[in-house]
């Protein structure tokens, strides 16, 4: 029996491949004219930002912690790219920059405060929110032009945004999970002791794993406010969920150093189109929520199976 | 011989004499794209819309004109709403939108994929959309107007306002103000935010009432009327002009006063129906027809003379309401 079953480790990195090639059959069914160039293009190019939230997210995660305040930090960078950096873009560069490093000291305090993440990140949520509002006040600004003919360049033959995805998830794949120094950041969320025995800094790589979690946050919302070309204080409250439910999905666990950056961006997908997917079949939005949940439940449910298969070996 | 060229001469008369409306769109679909369905109004809209396009799809005017309303309400959810409705092939689409520039890169795909998008209430900032806009700073002014009249030595006004940040509180108010400046004999000594709801409304005219001298009459949004005049009728005052906003219960106390003392009052705000409107302006676009870019939608006003007729026809905790038909759209388009 064993010897005819793929290896549950095989299984479990196939699964969001796997959910993803279900999603896209489905939709094939339902609208077939949406399986093309231009199909794909509407469908995933805001599928860019939320994968982007999704690593930022991922980051955090993979040190074993959570950030709350991703969403209320996409619409910030928005705003700052619809405001500053479009009129004064020294100042704008200098915001951004500044943004990351707050990401960065938060996750010191985080670490020499032993603080809960959920807290901390809570907190923050409305401190971004506050900037953003005060940036902001009601919905406007103009996002540079050319962030927003960057985002909607018309690559030949494969669309803009599955090549950034692609690229995305090969980058962080080979930097988090190939490289040594990948090696050592998802130790300090999985088994801290054990590399602070070794003579690793704990705190070094809390600031690091946060501070890249600002900077896919920072792109995430440039890559927003370039598809919308303006924006608004509460544009992206929802990536704070979605990016979780995208790091999940694709194979992630809320216990440190498990994770799969091609798993999450590949989630991210699986999750922007379940958007689509139901709109196509005219469920009535009341029960969308409900069917977007139990996408999520199904593809869980599948990942306990292939947990219990690992566990029989 | 003969005869083929005079049917095909009648034919051709027929087509003529059809109107034009039903010659061009008949194989037309457009799709209603709403951010929210959380209160009356927006439940009212969207039974307008089903009401008024289902006869209009029984008719042949249009092949379908479908409603979606998104789970939450969110710009980034409309504008992947927006674009999936591009890839269901509808020919035009009509918006509530969640906010006025954050959908503008997604309509503008819209727009570039040779879609007619029309814009509604929430109105978009794409200059490639149409925009069927309330003039709310009007709907302000109109209520000074009206008092000046009924009052001509001015006096004290309290104003209730809607929910602080809100582009559309901001745009009654500055009519106010501006009405105010017209007939300087009125004087604001009061504001409070009623958010548009009639508790919250009363508990605020409530707590603001001892601090106030006489009041001549309240300017108001819609929605605050009932619980101002609750909150008068708790402290004692005597009961001043209060301009209403067309909810049922508003015109219903308004009738009991109107029936016991003879109470004078107007009412004013916008009909939900305005989602009819858009959609016959979007069936006109796609008809070929001229429309400029920018409308403007009167708001639904009722007097102490129609007052009978329009609560009747208010659903109890519903709002008048005016469905529009494809002669009145088309006045509106014309600009009359």
């Amino acid at each position: 029996m064993n010897a005819l079953m793929p290896s549950p480790r095989l299984v479990r990195a196939a699964l969001p491949a796997l959910s993803l090639a279900a999603l896209l059959v489905a939709i094939w069914f339902v609208q077939p004219r949406a399986i093309s160039y231009f199909g794909f293009n509407l469908m995933l190019n805001l599928a860019m930002p939320i994968a982007f939230a999704t690593i930022a997210q991922l980051c955090v995660i993979t040190v074993n912690d959570l950030d709350l305040s991703i969403g209320a930090f996409v619409s910030f960078v928005a705003c700052v790219g619809a405001t500053w950096l479009n009129a004064t873009p020294l100042l704008g560069v200098a915001v951004l920059l500044g943004a990351v490093v707050v990401y960065a000291l938060v996750g010191a305090l985080i670490h020499l405060r032993n603080l809960p993440s959920i807290v901390v990140t809570l907190g923050m949520s409305f401190f971004w929110l506050g900037c953003s509002v005060l940036l902001l006040p009601s919905p406007g600004g103009s996002a540079p032009a050319w962030l927003a003919a960057l985002v909607k360049v018309r690559t030949p033959l494969v669309p803009f945004a599955i090549l950034v995805s692609a690229a995305l998830a090969l980058v962080v794949h080979v930097g988090l999970m190939r490289s040594a120094w990948g090696a050592i950041l998802r130790g300090a969320g999985g088994n801290p002791v054990a590399v602070a025995r070794a003579g690793w800094s704990l705190l070094r790589t809390k600031v690091t794993m946060f501070a890249l979690a600002g900077f896919f946050g920072v792109l995430s919302g440039l890559s927003l406010v370039g598809l919308t070309t303006s924006a608004d204080a509460n544009i992206a409250i929802r990536y704070t969920l979605l990016s979780i439910a995208g790091v999940i999905l694709g194979g992630g666990e809320f216990v440190g150093g498990r994770v799969s950056p091609v798993g999450a961006v590949l989630g991210a997908m699986t999750l922007t189109l379940a958007g689509s997917l139901l709109s196509f079949l005219r469920i009535s939005p009341d029960w969308q929520i409900g069917a977007q949940g139990a996408i999520l439940i199904v593809v869980l449910a599948l990942r306990a199976l292939v947990n219990r298969l690992e566990r029989r070996r | 011989m003969k005869i083929a060229r005079l049917l095909l001469a009648s034919a051709t008369l027929g087509l003529l004499a059809a109107p034009q409306a039903l010659a061009d769109t008949a194989d037309k679909k457009i799709a209603l794209s709403n951010n929210y369905a959380g209160n009356s109004w927006r439940q009212a809209m969207l039974k307008s819309w089903q009401k008024v396009t289902s006869q209009a799809v029984a008719d042949k005017v249009v092949a379908a004109a479908d409603a979606f309303t998104t789970a939450e309400n969110q710009a980034t959810e409309q504008a992947a709403q927006i674009q999936n409705l591009v890839l269901q092939g509808y020919d035009a689409i009509v918006v509530n939108a969640a906010s006025p520039t954050a959908l503008n890169g997604a309509v503008k795909e819209a727009c570039d994929a040779g879609i007619v998008v029309v814009s509604f209430d929430g109105i978009v900032t794409e200059p490639c959309a149409w925009r069927i806009a309330v003039d709310f700073k009007k709907m302000g002014s109109d209520q000074l107007d009206y008092l000046a009249e009924r009052l001509p030595d001015g006096g004290n006004l309290l104003e209730i306002r809607g929910l602080a940040g809100v582009s559309v509180d901001e745009e009654i108010h500055s009519g106010i103000v501006a009405g105010v400046a017209k007939h300087p004999k009125f004087k604001v000594v009061g504001s409070v935010n009623g958010d548009w709801a009639q508790t919250v409304a009363q508990k605020a005219v409530a707590g603001i009432l001892p601090s106030l001298p006489e009041i001549a009459a309240v300017v108001t949004q819609g929605g605050d009327g009932y619980g101002a005049a609750e909150a008068f009728k708790a402290a004692g005052r005597p009961t001043p002009i209060i301009i209403m906003g067309n909810r049922h219960d508003e015109l219903t106390w308004w009738k009991q006063q109107k029936d016991a003392n003879g109470y004078e009052t107007m009412s004013v705000s916008i009909a939900p129906g305005v989602s009819t409107l858009a959609f016959w302006v979007a069936q006109q676009i796609l008809d070929g027809q001229d429309v400029p870019k920018d409308l403007v939608v009167p708001f639904l006003r009722i007097d102490q003379d129609n007052l009978e007729a329009s609560l009747e026809a208010t659903e109890p905790g519903g709002v008048a309401n005016k469905e529009y038909t494809l002669d009145e759209a088309k006045a509106v388009v014309a600009g009359k």
